[in-house]
């Protein structure tokens, strides 16, 4: 068993970068999740692994150090909230245009604009719909626990360099600030530079004497170069599509109503089915653990066996909800209910909800 | 007495200049006349003479050099417009060992890249950074530039640059000598051999400077020209460059192994 430890939320993600061998983290604060470079200042990682931390001048900094050294073929992330996110999505799809691996992190706040402080789930549409220009796709993984703040920083490395690919790990305010238990993984060294070359063989690691010089671009001015890019880059986001969907199914079994959530909200949704159960409504909870891709196929499926109703619990004035309705395609009735702009909907708000959208409605 | 073929003059002793093979040979999609050619193969020539083409790493901007990966025949990064310092920030500092440059023109790196410029000097970062100076916007089609001088014309300021409303020509150079990140900042020319030789020789100080660790940025300035931007041919672009832009960006060192020259 690994080191138990009661964490922040983002402090288990600081702590699981430095366990995950990254080699770099760069960064900007902002409120939500300022305890991610915090705590890895605090933790002086260049002393217990060699990782480099550093406070960039802005997010946008930030992205593009994290560009350029994903490009070299190190493990590197950043993290930042919905703002900073918003500044960071040109870098975001020069990464996703050139095929680098890199993990990111976004403590998601209200909205628009500067907003709130206040945990919000309102950047689906950004995280998973592509934020940034061009017809890309990123791997989106939505953390339901301190623990899963942990575990997907792992994760989300691996995905990142099996598919080459920008890994997101969809946060929100209540998951990176909440404390709970967590198992920590055993810590995984970091790359040698030898394996690093190694294990990237693309990266601008320097032109060795009888080997091909690398390139990082993300450029083509061949339009018909560029289109054979962007299908190769579309056949991609199947195979993704085909391999790397998770979810979890909490009660499903003999279920007539599901509530279709993720993180803080599939909490909330959680207690929500337990408050139904007590009253005697077969409810079920589906958990979205990939955002991108989704998991349409389940979902199309489910609704063959006997489900009345879908409820979209999020964090937003209805944006997941969209992909739920795509998934069922009108074989079962779909709603949204979330309160938004940095309130967190109760248990008590999402039953109701249920039983005023779908099962009465 | 015999007559002379071609294969009595190509011979290796009789080679009076080789092109370096850190240039490849891809045919240069700039101007004629354009100073980004000489500056590109001059940059390449130190790395070969320095032999760091293994251990070097650049990093190509957004602007007429953008394909700069196409011509240097090192490992290189195309970064966003702007961004190159951070970029090379970011491959410099999980590869200390690397020889890591970046080469922009004044629109990247003294206007949208202001911030990442200022900060990657500020920081000391262990780092090149070759940045031409021509007054415009060459790759969009001649618009003013943050350098663009007053009362010259671009196709944003076709009446001539009125500070009044377009502000003023920002001297990047100067500016980042001041921080003491910076370890050697200089400006310098190509559009003659005398000039060429110069910056070479800056250029090549700047890469020993980083071979050698010694604290902080080396920043070269290079002032060039832009024929098809200014709309001059290649020889009146030189003479307008020597009267008007030497003027305004004078040559040589402002900054030498960490300390002020001037
Ligand atoms: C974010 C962004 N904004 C604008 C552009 C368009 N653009 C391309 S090159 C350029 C100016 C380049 O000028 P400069 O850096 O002076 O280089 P030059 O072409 O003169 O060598 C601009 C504005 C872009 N590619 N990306
Ligand atoms: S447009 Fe200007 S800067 Fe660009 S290649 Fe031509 S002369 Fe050079």
């Amino acid at each position: 068993m690994g080191e138990l430890k009661l964490m922040k939320g983002n402090e288990a993600l600081a702590e699981a970068a430095i366990r995950a061998g990254a080699d770099a983290y760069f960064g900007y604060p902002i409120t939500p999740q300022s305890e991610v470079i915090e705590y890895l200042m605090a933790e002086k990682p260049h002393e217990r692994t060699g990782m480099v931390v550093l406070q960039a001048e802005s997010e946008i900094a930030a992205i593009n150090m994290v560009y350029g050294a994903a490009g070299a073929g190190k493990k590197v992330m950043t993290s930042s909230s919905s703002p900073g996110i918003s500044l960071k999505q040109e870098g975001i799809s020069y990464i996703a245009g050139a095929e680098l691996p890199c993990l990111y992190v976004n403590v998601v706040r209200g909205g628009p604009g500067l907003g709130t402080i206040q945990p919000s789930q309102a950047d689906y549409f950004q995280s998973t719909k592509g934020g940034g220009h061009g017809d890309y796709r990123q791997i989106v993984l939505a953390p339901a626990s301190v623990q899963e703040m942990s575990d997907f920083v792992k994760e989300g490395f691996d995905l990142a360099f099996k598919y080459r690919i920008p890994v997101l790990i969809l946060s929100d305010g209540v998951i990176g600030q909440m404390m709970e238990k967590v198992e920590l993984f055993d810590p995984i060294p970091r790359w040698t530079d030898e394996e690093a070359i190694a294990n990237s063989p693309w990266a601008t690691t320097g032109k060795k004497n009888g080997t091909e010089r690398r390139i990082i671009t993300s450029l083509d001015l061949d339009s018909h170069k560029m289109e054979e890019h962007n299908i190769k880059l579309q056949e991609k986001y199947k195979e993704i599509t085909k391999n790397e969907v998770r979810y979890e199914l909490i009660d499903c079994d003999d279920a007539e109503y599901i509530f279709v959530a993720y993180g803080s909200s599939a909490r909330i949704a959680q207690k929500a089915v337990q408050l139904a159960r007590a009253k005697g409504i077969k409810a079920g909870l589906f958990r979205l653990i990939t955002l991108f891709p989704f998991p349409t196929v389940k979902m199309r499926e489910m609704c063959g066996k006997g489900i009345k109703g879908f409820l979209a619990v999020e964090m937003s004035a209805g944006q997941m909800v969209e992909d739920v309705m795509l998934a069922v395609r009108g074989c079962a009735k779909v709603e949204h209910f979330g309160r938004y702009g940095g309130i967190v909907h109760t248990p008590e708000e999402v039953l109701a909800a249920l039983e005023q959208k779908i099962i009465g409605g | 007495m015999a007559e002379i073929t071609l294969q009595d003059i190509i011979k290796p002793e009789n080679l009076v200049y080789k092109k370096t093979d850190l240039m490849t040979d891809k045919p240069l999609s700039y101007c004629p006349g354009c100073g980004h050619g000489t500056a590109h193969r001059i940059t390449m020539e130190v790395i070969e003479e320095l032999n760091l083409a293994e251990d070097t790493i650049g990093v190509a901007p957004v602007g007429c050099s953008v394909l700069a990966y196409e011509f240097m025949n090192v490992d290189m990064t195309q970064a966003a417009h702007g961004r190159a310092p951070a970029v090379a920030t970011g491959i410099k500092r999980v590869w200390p060992n690397k020889v890591v440059f970046t080469y922009q023109g004044d629109g990247d790196l003294a206007a949208i890249g202001t911030s990442e410029t200022i900060h990657a000097c500020n920081r000391g970062e262990n780092i090149v950074i070759i940045f031409i100076n021509n007054g415009i916007y060459g790759m969009t089609g001649g618009q003013m530039a943050p350098t663009t001088l007053p009362g010259m014309k671009s196709s944003t300021s076709p009446y001539g640059r009125d500070v009044a409303m377009m502000g003023n020509p920002l001297k990047m150079t100067e500016l980042v000598a001041q921080l003491p990140g910076t370890y050697f900042v200089t400006r310098q020319a190509v559009h003659t051999p005398a000039a060429v030789r110069k910056a070479k020789k800056a250029i090549k100080k700047a890469f020993e400077n980083q071979r050698d660790c010694k604290p902080g940025l080396s920043f070269i300035e290079i002032v060039s020209n832009c024929n098809s931007g200014w709309k001059m041919t290649p020889t009146d672009a030189n003479k307008w460059m020597e009267e008007n832009m030497f003027p305004f960006y004078p040559m040589g060192d402002i900054k030498v192994d960490g300390q002020l020259v001037k």
